[in-house]
């Protein structure tokens, strides 16, 4: 691993350097016999840490191997095994890689597919955590990780909340879930649970939100210094750093560097004329095509400032306040009624002053895509604002066209300069 | 007495035209029905009050207004309700039951188009600790405070204790009829079987039990005939329509037990009675049900109880019914396929696209597949 100096570096240094550190740490942790947990992006990873597990994040782990062009391989992997295309692109390039890494465990050999892979070398895990507060989804995809694997696996279920606010017996299950998780971890660990650690690192992940809600902050501004899409490429240490503070220095960084850009007049597509207008995007990032989904809206001159995804991580609450926590954890807003769901995307829009918003149809998440139409008329209801919708999908290739998207994001400009 | 074919088509008549169950109840008791969208929900307390369940379990509609709703990806059967939600189907009912086990019931149940209100519910999925009883009771309690309110009934726990006495009597008629279709399957065909079934989502319960209980005294009555076809499981969330199910019959499959979600899944658990707490008791059900996609369980048991269903009922093979797009059995079927290789039990996947309207795909599979086993 490459050595940088923290104090110096740049955020996208820190950003390289940590997702990798995470990787390593993971790695060694295995080598060293320690535990290794592979977790849900949303799920609370607090008492994992407290425990010093190394964490392991398939979600995130899916999304670097489709950026990285290498998801096809993984994909083929899963449907020989009976995964139907049908299912969650993230989870079928994370099933494919466990058969792989399976198999490479059982017959001391790399699979060609593994050996060729961009993919972030990361191991197998000792237990799974799980959370459904953005989708039922990671229910089964960690049932199957558990039954594969043979592990344990804790699961924290956030019942859909179809009544706002959040009821207090929502919190208090989940709460519960959280004292039996522990009892779990206790037993997996072989020793008693770290509270003292576990407060620590109930503050470290405060800590982290923080600096990754400022950094979001900075889309607000007009003309706007931040280029939403670097909130994707950020977003895998908010999801799998968190807990630690590699995430905190990182988006402190960030948020400063993107200050010092502003106050000198230097925007997400450098000079002020150069922001045409403003756009909201709702769903996943395409990261097979990250880069043209991105450039496309670019050459229209139309910066991405507002998206309700990332913050989903914008996890608030009290340190040592169980119930506090259960509801960060279940507030997500597509684990919530349409009312509470289209009022996010609502304040999003709002506050970022988007002009329109881009929707993106995505194979992979019904839970998300299924209500866009609803949230999309409802922007155009309450603001005023036109919407388009395109497929696509998170880490499948396959269903993503590049003319359709072209074709959709032209006539959103079309529609926000008849506005103006 | 009855004969055996008339029962079986007062129920298959049931099963094809539930609006026409619908009326004959309204006229019969002056009181209206509740819908019950799929897959499971706390039927017993719409029963309390004195209104009839529904079962809203899709239909084989050519999907058209549902397309500006719904990307084509979304499962057969939420194709099928939103299509009759747009076309007014369920209009007639006094409001619509929601449970959202999976993703798209999550968002179904927010983009509800018919002019009834509806209640929606979230059944605990970590189900095995005792917290998610106490979480389960008091969604019932809303249901329950919500369905008062709407129907402008009380629900007495006097009420409940009496429906789940009345469903308890009905899914154990259910289970000695699913035995008897194993032991008769000359006279109870697939297709007959499964409108024996279905009729129960659209009639009171004690009525259905009554007919149910008519038909299997009346079928006992018949000396069994050698069967020399073969013997089937079928598993998923329903076998439908019945030109699914006819061609079973014509390649001569008879179904010997079943774990649908539509059929078996509903009354393979009975809710304890007496307990002075009809709605914990309710919610217990939820925790004692295994085997199904929707119904999280990291051991994944289902693998091993259909492995068990076979042996029991000396099954040849078990037939994966998936619905399409349905991604909660999606996700079951790479771990079934491990666990029938290994205990040796053959079996084949067909698709159920409630849209459908020819087989020759299915037709074409099930027909080598019997040549197989």
């Amino acid at each position: 691993m490459n050595v940088i100096n923290i104090n110096e570096a740049s955020a996208k240094e820190l950003l390289g350097y940590y997702q990798a550190k995470l990787d390593e740490e993971a790695r060694e942790a295995k080598k060293a016999g320690k535990l290794v947990c592979w977790s849900a992006s949303v799920a609370p990873p607090e008492m994992c840490v407290a425990m010093d597990i190394a964490m392991v994040y398939p979600e995130t782990h899916a999304a670097g191997i489709g950026a990285r062009k290498g998801s096809l391989d993984m994909l083929a992997v899963a449907e020989q095994k009976g995964y139907n295309l049908d299912i969650c692109s993230y989870a079928r390039v994370n099933l494919g890689y466990m058969e792989l890494l399976k198999q490479e465990a059982m017959t001391g050999e790399t699979p060609e597919k593994l050996a060729n892979s961009p993919a972030a070398r990361v191991p197998l895990p000792d237990l799974v955590i799980t959370c459904n507060n953005i989708c039922n989804t990671l229910l089964k995809w960690y049932e199957n990780l558990a039954k594969e694997l043979d592990i344990p696996c804790i699961i924290i279920d956030v019942p859909f909340n179809h009544t706002m606010p959040i009821q207090r017996r929502c919190k208090e299950y989940i709460a519960a879930q959280f004292e039996e998780a522990i009892k779990i971890l206790e037993k997996v660990c072989g020793r008693k649970f770290d509270y003292d650690k576990f407060l620590e690192v109930q503050k470290q992940v405060q800590r982290s939100v923080e600096q990754w809600n400022r950094v979001a902050s900075f889309a607000q501004l007009e003309p706007s210094p931040l280029n939403g899409f670097d909130l994707f490429n950020y977003m895998g240490l908010i999801v799998c750093a968190r807990a630690r503070d590699y995430a905190e220095i990182t988006f402190k960084r960030f948020a400063d560097e993107l200050q010092a850009k502003y106050e000198a007049g230097q925007y997400a597509f450098g000079a002020a004329e150069n922001e045409k207008c403003r756009v909201a995007w709702e769903g996943i990032a395409v990261w097979t095509y990250l880069g043209h989904t991105f450039k496309t809206l670019k050459k229209e001159g139309a910066v991405m400032v507002g998206s309700c995804y990332p913050g989903m991580w914008s996890l608030v609450y009290k340190p040592g306040d169980m119930l506090s926590m259960a509801e960060a954890y279940t507030k997500i807003y597509i684990n919530t009624c349409l009312e509470n769901r289209a009022n996010v995307l609502k304040e999003t829009a709002e506050k970022s002053h988007s002009e329109g918003a881009v929707m993106h149809l995505n194979r992979s998440c019904k839970l998300m895509g299924f209500l866009n139409n609803e949230g999309g008329e409802y922007l155009t209801k309450e603001l005023g604002i036109p919407y388009v919708s395109f497929d696509g999908d998170q880490t499948d290739p396959r269903n993503y066209s590049e003319a359709q998207y072209e074709t959709r994001v032209q006539a959103l400009v079309e529609m926000i300069q008849e506005r103006k | 007495m009855r004969t055996i074919d008339s029962i079986i088509a007062e129920l298959q008549a049931v099963a094809s035209n539930p609006k026409k169950a619908m009326d004959d109840y309204k006229k019969a008791t002056g009181k209206g029905a509740v819908g019950i969208m799929p897959v499971y929900s706390p039927e017993e307390l719409v029963h309390a009050a004195g209104y009839l369940p529904m079962g809203m379990w899709g239909g084989s509609k050519s999907i058209s207004k549902a397309r500006a709703f719904l990307p084509p990806f979304a499962c057969s059967i939420m194709q099928e309700v939103m299509e009759l939600e747009l076309e007014g189907a369920y209009d007639d009912l006094e409001a619509v039951v929601f449970s959202v086990p999976c993703d798209t019931l999550k968002c179904m149940s927010q983009k509800w188009k018919g002019k009834c209100p509806t209640i929606t519910f979230t059944h605990p999925q970590n189900r095995k600790i005792a917290a998610a009883n106490v979480f389960t009771k008091g969604e019932y309690e809303v249901v329950k405070e919500k369905l008062e309110q709407i129907l402008g009934v009380k629900i007495t726990d006097e009420a409940i204790e009496n429906s789940i006495k009345v469903y308890n009597a009905n899914r154990q008629a259910m289970r000695a009829f699913s035995d008897l279709a194993a032991e008769y399957p000359n006279i109870i065909t697939p297709a007959k079987r499964h409108a024996v079934i279905k009729a129960r989502h659209f009639m009171e319960k004690s009525q259905h039990t009554a007919l149910v209980n008519e038909l299997i005294e009346a079928v006992k009555k018949t000396e069994k005939q050698p069967w020399t076809g073969k013997k089937v499981i079928l598993t998923g969330i329903m076998a439908e329509p019945d030109g699914l199910l006819d061609i079973l019959q014509a390649n001569n499959f008879a179904v010997v037990a079943d774990d649908l979600a539509q059929e078996g899944r509903q009354f393979r658990v009975d809710v304890e009675e007496n307990t002075g707490d009809p709605l914990m008791a309710l919610a217990k059900a939820w925790q004692a049900l295994d085997g199904c996609s929707l119904a999280t369980d990291p051991e994944k048991p289902r693998g091993k109880m259909l492995i068990d269903m076979a042996k029991k009922y000396n099954a040849d093979a078990v037939i994966v019914c998936m619905m399409k797009f349905c991604d909660p059995e999606e996700w079951d079927y790479p771990i079934l396929i491990q666990e029938f290789e290994k205990a040796g039990v053959k079996n084949i996947q067909i698709e159920v696209d409630q849209e459908a309207t020819s087989y020759e795909q299915t037709k074409t599979r099930l027909q080598s597949f019997s040549e197989i086993l």
